[in-house]
């Protein structure tokens, strides 16, 4: 039940995402809606390491080694998010930095300005 | 108007799509066998007790040394575009922006009491990867967080770029030295038990673990402030 929601808030993250990525001109806009994608798709990866009541991954006082493979939840999507955020954040700052560029270059932020590469 | 109308059939294709796999959602009941290998695995073998910091530094260190590479070229690669020649650089921007606005006295006073204890978080999150939750990376991103503040409290406030860049150089080699050692002195590359794993659930437990945190998280952190910095016109 639980993962279901969360699933369904990812999805619709994404959707949302690429609905502006679509509908927006603006390349601020745009890296926005990118960023939405990418939070979206972690949440998803979350969602689905999701197990029925079960907890975090992190044996304590509450979680013995002995129980922990029948309550913990699945620790591989956790760990490839973790890795995945800071890349993410490493994505937006590329894009970012070519956004500077693009305005030192043109002086505006409009993506039809941009028009040289366009097939 | 036909672009529009091609935009909303995406949106509702991908959104149909969408709806099929969340009906057809089944919540797990029980752990796929990895992470259940995992879960059993690095509390016994690797003695760290936050599973996901076992993975990320001992079975799947490889990867995590890979990701360090892919921050270092992001750092790079942020320089390269937004470098260029510097007084070509300042002179285009300096007549259409303005000079950037002092920070009020409540950004500038807050920064004073929150940047320090930005700091002690920072180093309690890596330092106690191993035990609860946390690590290198989310550490490693609250640290690039107070130079963030310090950026927004005082514009003109400059880092000593020579210093991040050699204690990053630092701490990557020695990531790498601590992960041969794990070849010569243990079963492979950065194998955790080049260290005595101590006992379970103490500071001072699971091997290399703690020490590839901090390395880590001192390049993380380093890293991601490298990148700030360098978007400062």
């Amino acid at each position: 039940m639980i993962s279901t929601v969360v699933l369904v808030t990812g999805l619709t993250l994404i959707l949302i995402g690429i609905w502006g990525m679509l509908t927006h001109r603006n390349i601020l806009r745009i890296i926005i809606a990118f960023s939405l994608i990418g939070t979206g798709t972690h949440i998803l990866i979350v969602a689905i390491g999701y197990v029925a009541s079960g907890t975090a991954p992190i044996i304590d006082r509450s979680l013995s080694i002995a129980k922990a493979p029948m309550r913990a939840v699945d620790p591989v999507p956790s760990a490839l998010v973790v890795t995945a955020i800071v890349i993410g954040l490493a994505v937006t700052a590329i894009m970012l930095a070519f956004a500077i560029r693009l305005y030192q270059a043109k002086k505006t932020l409009s993506i039809d300005a941009f028009t040289e590469s366009r097939w | 108007m036909i672009r529009r109308a091609l935009i909303v059939l995406a949106v509702a294709l991908f959104g149909f799509m969408f709806a099929g796999l969340s009906v057809h959602h089944v919540e797990r009941q029980s752990l796929p066998p990895l992470g259940k290998r995992y879960v059993e695995l690095v509390p016994q073998e690797r003695g760290a007790p936050n599973v996901i910091t076992g993975i990320l530094l001992t079975y799947r260190a490889f990867d995590t040394l890979g990701e360090l590479a892919v921050l270092f070229m992001v750092a790079a690669g942020v320089g390269m575009v937004l470098g260029g020649r510097e007084g070509d650089h300042a002179n285009r921007l300096s007549d259409a922006t303005p000079p950037p606005r002092q920070a009020s006295e409540i950004v500038g006073t807050g920064a004073q009491i929150l940047v320090p204890l930005i700091a002690i978080f920072a180093v309690y999150i890596i330092a106690n990867g191993h035990l609860s939750a946390g690590g290198g990376f989310q550490g490693g991103a609250v640290v690039a967080s107070s130079a963030v503040l310090l950026l927004l409290a005082n514009p003109k406030q400059r880092f000593d770029q020579q210093m991040l860049a050699s204690t990053e150089a630092m701490a990557g080699v020695l990531f790498v030295l601590v992960g041969v050692a794990g070849l010569i002195f243990a079963n492979g590359f950065l194998d955790n038990r080049v260290l005595p794993l101590g006992q379970f659930g103490t500071f001072f437990s699971a091997g290399a673990i703690p020490l590839l945190s901090v390395l880590l998280g001192a390049k993380v952190g380093c890293e991601l402030s490298v990148i700030i910095d360098r978007f400062r016109t």
